[in-house]
């Protein structure tokens, strides 16, 4: 949440000192990616299929930030895991009669990573790809992935 | 004592060289009932590989190829593995007892089928099955409370599927286990054979890949083969789930959803609504689960169907004369009827027209039932197993209600015509009772504190009943107690859940066990338990008890006492005429 932060003290302050902090701030912000949210990746949500959001299109390819849960994970430590909107009330990995949701983000770690408990809020960055695609380890098919990933508990 | 030990010894040896392990192994298995004319596929699998002139398989003293009429096939490695196999696919037999014996070397093994016909004339014109997904006593008792209210020991009405002539108490074990699941239970009821957990219209034999194992044929491919009625598969879970799918598939694995939607296309019951569509669009859709290019929604439409993705759309093709309707309405399972019409969580903000079952299974009938052949109807009430499982009591009831009403709008259809069969039944239970109220007024802090046991189990204030019986606010200060027999680490809230469905537990860190949902245990009651399953369940599980059936109609009358879950195939079959070629 430090973004949001920065931004608003950067409004409130006046037009010299906001251009003599920008070269800074333009350095601090190369590293920050963009923030995009479960309901902002969608334009529509049918039951036909949906719609990816003009914002989620134009950030195909670069760096974003997305908040979420991390669902029960197949193995404690992991190079991917599944990023839902809620907590999962069941793990589809490890039941045959679940199922996941369809607003999943598939998560590719840079390197194998810890998991953390499924009940935790996680606040994940990584390159947004968008469009269907099969892991060639698991056979999982998603939509939209963050890879090169990384994550902290948020 | 040396000489019992001595026995004991013999005894021991005895029993391990009567394992199975290492004995042929015959499909279908044994005691299996077989409807005369139905098809299935026979197949013996001999241990260590051994080649065709080491065995021998008869069937009443003859080779089995001459019983069939048709030549079997054997094959030594199947698959590269430690056993050979002899098959022969699309199998059928006249009505007779029968004894197969498949031999190896001094081994001999032996099992009996029962192949039954059907007496014509066909005595129902329609054959409507109800399942309860999960349904169990509690959820019966809890519904008729909440919908019909209790006065001094006596409900003020009758629950639709309650009132009804014929019952019975049935058992729902596969042949692997004594608790089974929900995919295995549906097919005992759509194939009337025993087969195992996971398994839709197949016994569960060796081999590798899921499509592959001995099937048997389903009643919607019988009825399809044989007749010209018409065919009606509803659900709120997910089409592709396992009770909806136990009409069509054939797969050793009920997550096949994929491959289940296809199994669908080949089979084409009339009707067809659900949650579910991810599995029907092309990978290139995003939304689309699927994992190749096939686009089921254009081959559904191209094959005469109509599609509906609304509850408007559903009642306006009912309304114009529709005969074949695809109705996805969710892309997971459809909304349950708590979250519909109280609490509005859910996915409901998401797709705000929704069918309910009772209106699914209203328009459904609308559909068949012009067909002058008669139709099959299956309606699941999906969700009343799900909220169980996450041990959403409230939830799970108010789907008992829904299935309610749907049965009720059945009856009214049935009505003097005295030529529908209805049967109203789970697929397996829950381990849930109903044990007492809590009470807010009662003294002390602790949720054990304001339940009301025996003399203190007062009636619940629930809000009034909406116009299908539904109560409008649940709560209230006097509450039912329904309570699970299994169950993770949780916490108990002892009120019903307005903010969503019910997660009683999450992985942990290690990915192996579950801990309680820390949400659920921070409220003024809340009650922190000790999970009594295994550290890998995060949710309730299925029980071993028996379910009722209830049924009316022509061929009711055979249900009565107990029975095992594959007799419900048989009863229905008979009712239709549905053996022979």
């Amino acid at each position: 949440m430090q973004q949001p932060i920065l931004l608003a003290r950067l409004s409130r302050r006046g037009l010299f000192q906001g251009l003599a902090t920008l070269a800074f701030c333009e350095a601090a912000f190369a590293d920050e990616a963009a923030a995009i949210s479960f309901d902002g990746l969608y334009k529509s949500f049918g039951v036909l299929g949906f719609q990816f959001s003009d914002r989620a299109t134009s950030l195909r390819g670069q760096e974003v930030r997305m908040l979420g849960y991390m669902a029960p994970p197949l193995k404690p430590e992991s190079h991917f895991f599944v990023l839902t909107r809620e907590p999962l009330a069941i793990c589809p990995f490890c039941q045959s009669d679940a199922d996941w949701p369809v607003d999943i983000v598939v998560v590719f770690m840079k390197a194998v990573t810890p998991m953390v408990s499924a009940g935790q809020k996680v606040a994940v960055s990584g390159r947004l790809e968008i469009g269907s695609a099969i892991d060639a380890e698991t056979g999982f098919v998603s939509q939209i992935r963050l890879v090169d990933a990384s994550f902290h508990v948020a | 004592m040396r000489a019992q030990k001595w026995l004991m010894t013999i005894l021991a040896t005895g029993l391990a060289g009567a394992t199975p392990a290492l004995s042929q192994t015959i499909y279908p298995i044994n005691r299996a009932e077989i409807l005369e004319g139905s098809r299935f596929d026979f197949k013996v699998e001999f241990p260590n590989a051994p080649t065709s002139a080491d065995v021998k398989v008869t069937i009443n003293g003859k080779p089995a190829a001459d019983i069939f009429g048709k030549p079997t096939a054997f094959t030594q490695n199947e698959e590269g593995q430690k056993h050979s196999a002899l098959w022969l696919r699309g199998a059928t037999l006249p009505a007779g007892n029968y004894v197969v014996e498949a031999t190896q070397g001094a081994n001999k093994a032996t099992v009996k089928w029962e192949v039954f016909a059907t007496a014509q004339p066909r005595r129902a014109k329609n054959v409507i099955l109800f399942i309860g997904d999960g349904m169990s006593v509690a959820h019966r008792t809890a519904a008729r409370i909440m919908s019909k209210g209790w006065e001094e020991g006596r409900f003020n009405g009758e629950l639709a599927i309650d009132d009804m002539p014929n019952m019975a108490l049935i058992s729902t074990s596969g042949s692997d286990s004594i608790v089974t699941d929900s995919a295995n239970s549906a097919h005992a009821y759509t194939t009337g054979h025993k087969s195992c957990v996971n398994a839709l219209g197949v016994y569960c034999a060796k081999n590798a890949l899921t499509l592959d194992h001995p099937k048997v044929e389903t009643i919607s491919e019988v009825i399809k083969r044989r007749s010209k009625m018409t065919i009606g598969v509803v659900t709120n879970a997910e089409i592709e789930d396992a009770t909806p799918a136990a009409m069509v598939a054939h797969t050793r694995r009920r997550s096949d959803y994929n491959d289940i939607v296809k199994m669908f296309y080949d089979v084409k019951p009339d009707v067809i609504m659900g949650g579910g569509s991810p599995n029907f669009l092309p990978k290139t859709t995003p939304g689309s689960k699927r994992t190749d290019d096939l686009d089921f929604i254009a081959q559904f439409k191209a094959a005469g169907y109509t599609i509906a993705t609304t509850k408007t759309e559903m009642n306006a093709a009912a309304a114009s004369g529709t005969k074949k309707l695809l109705g996805l309405y969710n892309t997971s399972n459809v909304d349950g009827a708590f979250d519909l019409r109280l609490a509005k969580k859910g996915s409901v903000a998401k797709f705000p027209d929704q069918p309910d079952v009772a209106e699914q299974t209203r328009a459904a009938i609308d559909m068949l039932k012009s067909n002058e052949d008669g139709f099959f109807l299956m309606v699941e009430s999906g969700r009343i197993d799900k909220y169980s499982h996450s041990l959403d009591w409230e939830r799970a009831v108010f789907d008992t209600i829904m299935l309610d009403n749907a049965v009720k709008i059945a009856k009214d259809f049935a009505g003097e015509r005295n030529d529908t069969l209805i049967i109203v039944v789970p697929d397996h239970t829950h381990a849930v009772s109903l044990v007492g109220t809590y009470d807010d007024e009662r003294p002390g802090q602790l949720l054990r504190d304001k339940l009301g046991t025996y003399a203190d189990s007062k009636a619940p204030n629930y809000g009034p009943l909406d116009a299908d019986g539904y109560p409008t606010n649940v709560n209230t200060s006097r509450r039912l107690a329904v309570v699970f027999g299994t169950y993770p680490d949780t916490c108990d809230t002892g009120r019903p859940f307005m903010d969503g469905e019910r997660v009683p537990a999450l992985k942990s860190a290690d990915g192996k066990t579950n801990v309680a949902n820390e949400a659920d245990c921070t409220g003024p009651l809340a009650t922190r338990k000790a999970g009594n399953l295994p550290f890998d369940a995060n949710s309730g599980v299925h029980s071993g008890d028996d379910g009722i059936l209830t049924a009316m109609g022509p061929g009711a009358e055979k249900f009565r006492g107990h029975k095992p879950n594959t007799y419900v195939f048989r009863v229905m079959a008979e009712a239709l005429a549905l053996g022979g070629e």
